[in-house]
Parts: C-alpha cells; sequence; structure tokens
C-alpha cells in the first residue's frame, strides 16, 4: 500500500477551519470532507482531530453545538465563530507566504 | 487570553461532562465509520474492527484532548498521589527521610529564631538604628562610664546628636511593713524617655531642666512596680513614695512593653538632680550617655565630633581627662555584643547539621532510586517522556521538603521554647528580647527558604542521575551497569561531605568544651568554694558618719563569725570575679609621671577578707585590723601591679599616690599578695590594690563568708543575722561564689555553646556514620555476587573484610582529610569564643579523628561481616 502523505505540520487547524466555511459539521464530517476534498490524498487522523477540535474551541475560534444528524443519531456539530473566520485569514496569508516562499527556493534550485 | 482561562476553568469543574461528551462524540464517529466501511461491502465484524483501529487508542485519544484543555496542575496532582502511594509503600524511607529533615530543619528555625530575636529586632523604640551609645574612652577600656561633668560639656557642645542623655544606677532603700528592701533604680538625665522614643502610660516624663540640681524630687515607675507596689491605681500621678528615706512624687508610669536593657531590672527612675559626693569631681566616671544621630550624621562622623570634643576638654582639664576619648557605638551593640558570636556560630552549626540532614536524606532517595530503575525504564519505555520523568522526582522531593519543613517548624518551635526555658534568669536581665523568642513571620519566611534549598537539593539529585543514565539501560537485567558506577559516583562523594562536616561539628564542640573546661579552671588567686556571699546597702540616713559604718563593720565581723560553721568573714566593696571596675589612677612616687592614668583596680576591704579569700601573700603583711582612720593609709597589692610598676624591685615600703600626689591618698605599700581575679573569667588579670575599708567607707559593700563546710545552708542565718544588727539594712544578693561564678555571663556563654554545639555534633556524627554504614551496606548489597565469585575462587573471608573495610576507610579517610582542614578553617572564624585553645588545638583534631575513624570502622565492620558471611553457592544462584 502506498504510503499516503503526511499532513504539513500546522496546517490541520487551518484545514478545520476551511472546511467549516461552509457550514456547521461534525467531526466525523469533518474528517470525510477533508478526506473527499483532497482526492483521498489527505487523511485526518481522528487521533488528531479531536486534540485539535478541542484546541479550536479553546481559542473560542470554533463552537459546538449538539444536534440530531440526517440519521437520527445526537452529534456534536461545529461552526465557525468571527474570531475564527479571522484567525483563518491570519494562517491563509501566511500558508501563501510560506508556499510562494518554498516555490521559490525550488525555481531556485532547479534553475542553478 | 482571559477567555481562554475561564474556559478552561470551567472545564475544569465539569471535568465529568466533557468526558461524557467526549466519549459520544468519538462513539459517534467511530459508529460512523464503521458505517462507512460497511457500506463498502464489510462484513458487520469486519468493519467495527477496520473503524475501531482507524481510530486509534481511544484512552490515549482522551489523554490527549485532556492534555489540551486541562491545566498542568492536573498532572502534578497525578504525580503527588504517585508520590504518596510510593511513600506508603516505603514508610521506612519516607518516615526517616521527614524525621531527619525535621530534625535539620527544626533545629536551623530554632537558632533562626533566636538570632532573629537578637540581632535583627532587639531595640523595642523609635528608629532605633539612630541610637547609639555615647561614652568616655580610655586605654584600658574601650567604652567606659561618661562623668557626668563631661556629660554636661558633651551635650552642649555637640552638633551631632538631637539629643544626648545619660543614665547611671542607683539602688533604693524601699521601707516595706517588716523590714528595708533594697530595690534597684537608675537616674537618667530630663530627656532620656523622649530620647529613646518612649511615651509614658500615665501622667508625664521628665520635663527639660527637671534633672538640674536643687530640683524637686520626683519618680517614674515602671508598670511592673506599678502594679505590683502600688496596685495598679490609675491616681498613683501626683502620690508621695519614699525611698531611702527621702520624699518623691511620681509624676509618670511607663508602658507595660517599655524595656531598657542595660537596666533592665531598675524600678524607679529618677532624674540626676544634686550632684553626689563622686560626682564633685570630674574624673568620676558614674554614668552611660546615650544619643540620638541628628538626620544626615553617620555614626563615624558623630563619632569623630565627639573624639574632637573630648581631646578639646582634655586640653582644659589635662587632670582628670588626659586620655579620655570618646566611644560612639549603636546602642543595639553594647546589648547584643556579647551574644553575637555564639548566635553566629550556632548559625553556622545549625546550618551544618541542615546540610547533613539534607545531603543524607539526598543519599537515601539515590538509593531508592537505584533499586527503582526499572520502574523508571518502564515508565520512560510507555513514552513518558525524561521532563515528566523528572518532574515525578521533582514532585517527590518538593513533598519531602514539605513534610519535612511542617516537622521542622514543629520541631523548631518547641526546641525555641524549650531553650529559652533554659536561658538562666540573670543572664535574661541583659537580654530581655529573647524571652519572646518565637514564631514569627520572619521565622516562618526562613523556614520557608530553608524547605525550597532543601527540596531542591532532593529534586536535583535523583534528576541528576536521569540524566547520567541512560534510561535503556535500566531495562536491562542486571544493575550491575553504568548505574553501579554512577552510584559509586555520587553516593560516595555525598556521604564524604556528610563525614567531613561532622568532623567540623565535632572539631567545633571539642574546642569549644576545652574552652569551657580551661574557663572553669582558670586560676582564680582564691579558694572559690565554701564561700557564702551577700550584698548590703545601708540606709544613708543612719549612717551619716563614717565612725558610725566602721563600726557597723566591726560589728558585722564579730556577729557573722559567732555563727556556728562560719571560719571567717570578710568585707569588700566588690566581689572577686565580677569585673575590671571602679578603679584608681596611681602615681608612684620617684618614677616619672606625664599626668597619664595609671588604671588598677581598686578594692576596699576589711583586715580579715583577703584571709577569708585565703588569697596568697607574697611578701610582706595583709591589712590589721589598726589600719584605721587613726594610722597612715597603707595598700597592699597584687603581683600584677608589682609587675607593672615595681619590676625589678621590692614593692614594699613605697609610696603611691593620686596623680597630683594630694596628700591624703599617699600610701604605702606594705603586702603582695598572688593575684585575685576580679573580673571575668576570660578577662586578664588587671593590677589591682586593697585598701581597709575603715579608710574609705561605703554605703554598698558585699560581705563574703568562709564555711567550714555547706555554704548555702548558712545564707539565711548570715540574712537572719545581718538583720538583728540593724533591721533597716538592705540586703540583697544571697549567693555562693560557685554559683557566681557558674551564673556569669561569660561562663553561660560558653557553657550554652559547648552543649548546643555539641548536641549538633553529636547528631552530625550519628547522621554521618549512619550515612557511611547505608553506603557500605548498599554497596555491599549490590557485590553480592561478585563476592560470591570471589569467594568461590578461593578468596578468603579475611580478604573479603578488607576489601570492604577498605572502602569504608577510604571513605572515612578523606571526609576526615577534608574536614579537619574546613574545620581549622572553621574554628578560626570563632576564636572570639575560644578561650585558652588554639584553633588547631592538635589534642582536639586527633581526637576527632579518633572519634569518627573509630565510628566509622564499627559502622562499616557489620556490613562487612555480612559480606564475608556470604555463602558462595547461593550468591551465585541468585539472580
Amino acid at each position: 500500500m502506498a504510503k499516503k502523505p503526511d499532513l504539513l505540520p500546522g496546517t490541520l487547524d487551518m484545514l478545520i477551519l476551511k472546511t467549516l466555511t461552509r457550514g456547521a459539521l461534525h467531526g466525523y464530517g469533518i474528517a470525510l470532507s477533508i478526506k473527499r476534498l483532497s482526492d483521498d490524498v489527505l487523511t485526518v487522523e481522528e487521533g488528531s482531530l479531536y486534540p485539535a477540535l478541542q484546541r479550536l474551541l479553546l481559542q473560542g475560534w470554533v463552537k459546538g453545538e449538539w444536534k440530531m444528524t440526517d440519521t437520527g443519531r445526537r452529534a456534536r456539530f461545529y461552526t465557525l465563530t468571527a474570531a475564527g473566520r479571522k484567525q483563518l485569514g491570519i494562517e491563509l496569508s501566511q500558508f501563501e507566504q510560506m508556499i510562494t516562499a518554498i516555490g521559490r527556493v525550488l525555481r531556485d534550485a532547479q534553475e542553478a | 487570553m482571559i477567555g481562554r482561562f475561564l474556559r478552561k476553568l470551567s472545564l475544569l469543574f465539569g471535568r465529568a461532562r466533557f468526558e461524557s461528551e467526549l466519549d459520544e462524540e468519538m462513539a459517534f464517529h467511530r459508529a460512523e465509520a464503521e458505517e462507512a466501511f460497511a457500506a463498502d461491502g464489510m462484513t458487520r465484524e469486519a468493519a467495527r474492527y477496520a473503524a475501531t483501529r482507524q481510530f486509534g487508542n481511544a484512552a490515549r485519544l482522551r489523554d490527549e484532548s485532556h492534555a489540551v484543555v486541562g491545566f498542568r496542575v492536573e498532572t502534578v496532582v497525578q504525580d503527588l498521589r504517585f508520590a504518596f502511594r510510593q511513600f506508603r509503600r516505603s514508610p521506612g524511607f519516607a518516615i526517616t527521610a521527614i524525621v531527619i529533615l525535621a530534625l535539620g530543619i527544626g533545629v536551623s528555625v530554632a537558632i533562626f529564631g533566636f538570632v532573629d530575636a537578637a540581632l535583627l529586632e532587639p531595640l523595642p523604640y523609635a528608629a532605633p538604628n539612630r541610637l547609639m551609645s555615647v561614652d568616655e574612652a580610655s586605654a584600658m577600656f574601650p567604652r567606659s562610664n561618661l562623668s557626668r561633668d563631661d556629660f554636661d560639656d558633651w551635650r552642649r557642645m555637640n552638633h551631632s546628636f538631637t539629643s544626648l542623655d545619660a543614665y547611671g544606677g542607683m539602688g533604693f532603700l524601699l521601707r516595706t511593713a517588716s523590714r528595708s528592701e533594697p530595690v534597684p533604680g537608675a537616674r537618667v538625665s530630663d530627656g532620656f524617655f523622649s530620647t529613646l522614643g518612649v511615651h509614658m502610660m500615665l501622667g508625664r516624663g521628665f520635663l527639660p531642666g527637671e534633672d538640674q540640681p536643687g530640683k524637686s524630687k520626683i519618680v517614674i515607675l515602671t508598670y511592673g512596680t506599678w502594679l505590683k507596689r502600688f496596685g495598679g491605681r490609675r491616681d498613683i500621678v501626683g502620690q508621695p513614695v519614699t525611698l531611702s528615706g527621702a520624699d518623691y512624687t511620681v509624676v509618670g508610669v511607663l508602658p507595660r512593653e517599655f524595656e531598657f536593657a542595660p537596666r533592665r531590672d531598675s524600678e524607679f527612675w529618677v532624674p540626676l538632680l544634686e550632684k553626689n559626693g563622686c560626682e564633685q569631681r570630674r574624673s568620676c566616671h558614674n554614668l552611660y550617655g546615650v544619643g540620638r544621630l541628628r538626620n544626615g550624621v553617620t555614626m563615624d562622623a558623630a563619632r569623630a565630633e565627639m573624639k574632637a570634643i573630648a581631646a578639646l576638654l582634655a586640653k582644659q582639664y589635662p587632670g582628670s581627662n588626659q586620655g579620655q576619648g570618646a566611644s560612639v557605638i549603636p546602642l543595639a551593640e553594647i546589648i547584643v555584643g556579647p551574644v553575637r558570636p555564639i548566635l553566629l556560630t550556632l548559625l553556622c552549626g545549625a546550618g551544618l547539621l541542615l546540610l547533613i540532614a539534607c545531603v543524607n536524606v539526598a543519599s537515601l532517595i539515590l538509593v531508592r532510586s537505584e533499586s527503582r530503575r526499572r520502574e523508571i525504564a518502564v515508565r520512560g519505555a510507555l513514552g513518558a517522556t525524561r521532563a515528566r520523568l523528572a518532574r515525578q522526582f521533582v514532585t517527590e522531593g518538593l513533598l519531602l521538603a514539605l513534610l519535612g519543613c511542617a516537622g521542622g517548624v514543629l520541631t523548631g518551635d518547641w526546641l525555641m521554647q524549650m531553650l529559652a526555658r533554659l536561658i538562666p534568669k540573670n543572664m535574661l536581665i541583659h537580654l530581655p528580647f529573647l524571652s519572646d523568642v518565637g514564631l514569627n513571620t520572619h521565622v516562618l519566611i526562613f523556614a520557608g527558604v530553608v524547605a525550597l534549598l532543601a527540596a531542591l537539593l532532593l529534586a536535583a539529585t535523583p534528576t541528576l542521575r536521569l540524566t547520567f543514565a541512560g534510561i535503556r539501560d535500566g531495562l536491562g537485567e542486571g544493575d550491575r551497569g553504568a548505574a553501579g558506577t554512577l552510584w559509586r559516583r555520587l553516593g560516595a562523594n555525598l556521604v564524604v561531605i556528610e563525614l567531613a562536616v561532622a568532623v567540623v561539628l565535632l572539631v567545633g564542640a571539642g574546642l569549644l568544651g576545652k574552652s569551657f573546661y580551661r574557663l572553669l579552671h582558670v586560676d582564680d588567686g582564691f579558694d572559690t568554694t565554701h564561700l557564702a556571699t551577700v550584698q548590703v546597702m545601708l540606709p544613708d540616713s543612719s549612717y551619716t558618719k563614717d565612725g558610725q559604718k566602721v563600726a557597723l563593720y566591726r560589728e558585722i565581723n564579730r556577729r557573722l563569725s559567732e555563727i556556728p560553721g562560719v571560719q571567717s568573714v570578710g568585707i569588700t566593696t566588690d566581689l572577686p570575679v565580677q569585673c575590671n571596675c571602679d578603679t584608681d589612677w596611681i602615681r608612684i612616687v620617684g618614677k616619672p609621671f606625664h599626668g597619664e592614668h595609671n588604671e588598677v583596680n581598686e578594692r576596699d576591704v576589711s583586715p580579715s577578707y583577703l584571709s577569708t579569700l585565703k588569697a596568697g601573700l607574697v611578701r610582706g603583711r595583709l591589712l590589721s585590723d589598726s589600719d584605721d582612720a587613726n594610722h597612715p593609709r597603707v595598700t597592699v597589692i597584687n603581683e600584677a601591679l608589682a609587675q607593672k610598676y615595681f619590676s625589678g624591685e621590692d614593692p614594699i615600703g613605697k609610696m603611691i599616690g593620686d596623680g597630683g600626689f594630694t596628700p591624703n591618698s599617699m600610701r604605702q605599700v606594705v603586702g603582695v599578695i598572688r593575684n585575685v581575679r576580679e573580673g571575668a573569667l576570660d578577662d586578664q588579670v588587671w593590677p589591682a590594690e586593697y585598701f581597709s575599708i575603715y579608710h574609705d567607707s561605703d554605703t554598698y559593700f558585699a560581705v563574703a563568708v568562709r564555711a567550714a563546710r555547706d555554704e548555702k545552708a548558712i545564707l539565711p542565718g548570715i540574712v537572719t543575722t545581718l538583720h538583728s544588727i540593724d533591721a533597716n539594712l538592705g540586703v540583697y544578693g544571697e549567693s555562693t561564689m560557685t554559683e557566681q561564678i557558674e551564673s556569669s555571663q561569660t561562663s553561660l556563654i560558653h557553657r550554652f555553646s559547648t552543649w548546643l554545639v555539641g548536641g549538633f555534633a553529636a547528631m552530625a556524627l550519628i547522621l554521618g556514620v549512619v550515612g557511611l554504614y547505608g553506603v557500605i551496606a548498599y554497596s555491599v548489597s549490590r557485590r553480592t555476587r561478585e563476592i560470591g565469585v570471589r569467594m568461590a575462587l578461593g578468596a578468603q573471608r579475611s580478604a573479603v573484610y578488607g576489601m570492604v573495610l577498605r572502602q569504608a576507610g577510604r571513605l572515612t579517610g578523606v571526609g576526615l582529610g577534608i574536614g579537619l582542614v574546613s574545620a581549622v578553617g572553621a574554628s578560626l572564624l570563632m576564636r572570639k569564643l575560644l578561650f585558652g585553645v588554639a584553633a588547631w588545638d592538635a589534642p582536639t583534631l586527633a581526637g576527632v579523628a579518633l572519634v569518627l575513624g573509630a565510628a566509622s570502622m564499627i559502622a562499616s565492620f557489620l556490613p562487612a561481616q555480612k559480606a564475608a558471611s556470604i555463602s558462595p553457592t547461593e550468591a551465585l544462584r541468585a539472580e
């Protein structure tokens, strides 16, 4: 079985926040959504997902609310808060900067 | 930030809800994943398995989520719980460690309590550090009494003090129902109480000018006197009191907390008023000065100014003031000065004991951490980080230190109360602040700091061990690897420290003990046994003429001699072994003289006094009954005077006079006696001259009675007889010479330091030797297998003994070596407390080496015996 690439460190919070911009989701939903949107390339380990969600709750970037799912089960749905939206912006721009920087270094390396 | 903290806080208390929600959330996740797997065509069974596997260890996941939201405190609580469990599992270790720590900390706390009371807050006055003791100084006395005339001039001329005042002692005879009671009092200048910053509880203090000759007789009472003698009457102010036959009016009562250590027992405080007979002369030094420094004036500046003033007066009045300088030192210094060396020595001793205690506990912990190697290794392998493991040790160290500290504070409190009770009353009079030693904020802060330092040491030891030895080694089967080396390196060094410190304390105790012995066996020049003494104070009113007093002296001599069991009776102005004081300035006929003050002790004694003391006559004769006002003045001198002023000649027949050879001061030397110790036990012997009390009578005198057997038993008879001679005589201070010597401040200070440092040393010796025993026994138990192999290969039992004893001998040797060198250094620091013993006193050092060496050998003999009795077959089969 081919090894799937690991998530870039520090990007999980950003991915979760981004996923939640499309609406409230429960933990499983978030994991599924990230997996689907990345065409199965990115897998969120449950081991990281729940601690990450606790962290985000603690920072006040997401809110948790218990609701019924379509299948009639109780689940905690997470929604983005205003602070979370702002944080997402910050993380996105930082991420852009880093990608551009990495890209420049790689291009330079190819030309050399 | 605050929001985050609050959310954390709410989670801390809503712990159960948090967990159930998290569990439900994760269960939901697993169920959904299972559904998904099942939808992909897996069997239910396989789907559940896959979901669970994908999800991972639920417990660990929960822990990680906890770690995100929880406080650090929670893991600390875990550590604490674990530490307690550890202690419970080996209560022997925990109890030993806590007891040792409690002892070490307790002793330090107790001694600090005394140091705090004596050295940090000794004076109960406003801005006490601005108060100076302002006195005269001469060649023989670095601080001597102040003369009244000099005081008046100093007060007028100085600019360094906002106020300068004087005080002196004065005894009163208080007429009570049955007889006259002598009561100590004090004479002070008008501003004395305001200089100290003391306000009266009732009435007023002395007003400016009220101390001048001719002013009315007024008196201020202490609180205790007001309660005891006047029933605490609120209307006491304005009432008359009769003191020594004179009428005084009470103007004020001092507050309860008032205390003036230099004259602590004074009950009645009166203004200076008339100059007494002695004060007519400028050379009469009978007062002390106390001044409050002006703002911005330093002690050095004040001292310089007072010296300049003294020099000016010396020029103006050469006869009385030549060579009289000035002394300005903090008032606190004259009160705590004598006890500072002993307190600091004791504090250092207690500190060393604490060090031993901590080191001892640290090595206990080290031994235990050795035996916990497996546990640590397992925890490490299961993912505990090194920091987490270290934190566990730190927690255990802190917990030990905390419990030890709590025990220490209790022990310290108890020790303080016990020690305070041990201080004799007559010493407390000079050190009043010691009576309220106890737990206060300073002491508690000190205890906290000590506990913190102990905790650091206790936590550092095993943590250090963690960094030294790889954790993985611990999983290996044997205990024979790196850790063994580490133990030998660290544990052995620790025991060397303990032994060295024990040596320092033992040497200190040995030197102090020897000093004390020397002090008590110092040559007094007279027979101190079977000598009963009382002080007598004459009522001025009925003994106005010298002849009356002489008649009384003769009557006392006659009547007391008649008491059964009395061998002889002597009267003197000052008893021996008190002080080099009551001095006279002499000039010798036929010797060059430039106005210098040749200071010698002067004693006015009855003819039989010197023979009652059994003082040894060297040349000439003692005083006789006919040496009275009808005959020329004669004197008996001691050998010290003979050597200093008549070196190489026969002093008998020589004439001595005062500086101006005043005709009635001229006296002939008729005898030389061996030096009778007039000063304190550790004072130099001064030149002394003895006059007949029939020439120079005094209202205060002491009676010395030589008893055939029990001198204490005849004391009541002496008092009754004196009162039957004259019921108005004030009789006080009944005691024996032996008692006086043993309870003198010098003797008490030495006895205290000897016993306390001796106690510290004994504890240090026990801890050190037990530490050594632990090291050797542990090392033998670890080497059981090795020893077994050696013996199987033919090693003799004696060789095994040798091996173990050699190890112990090496450690003891190194400890002794380091200890002896440090001990000499430490003894040099405390040489102020030593008397007649050098810091490098060889017998003491050798004795200590012998004691410690013997104790160590006994301590290591037991494990050696155990090692030698190891059965090779069993040793090899073990493990």
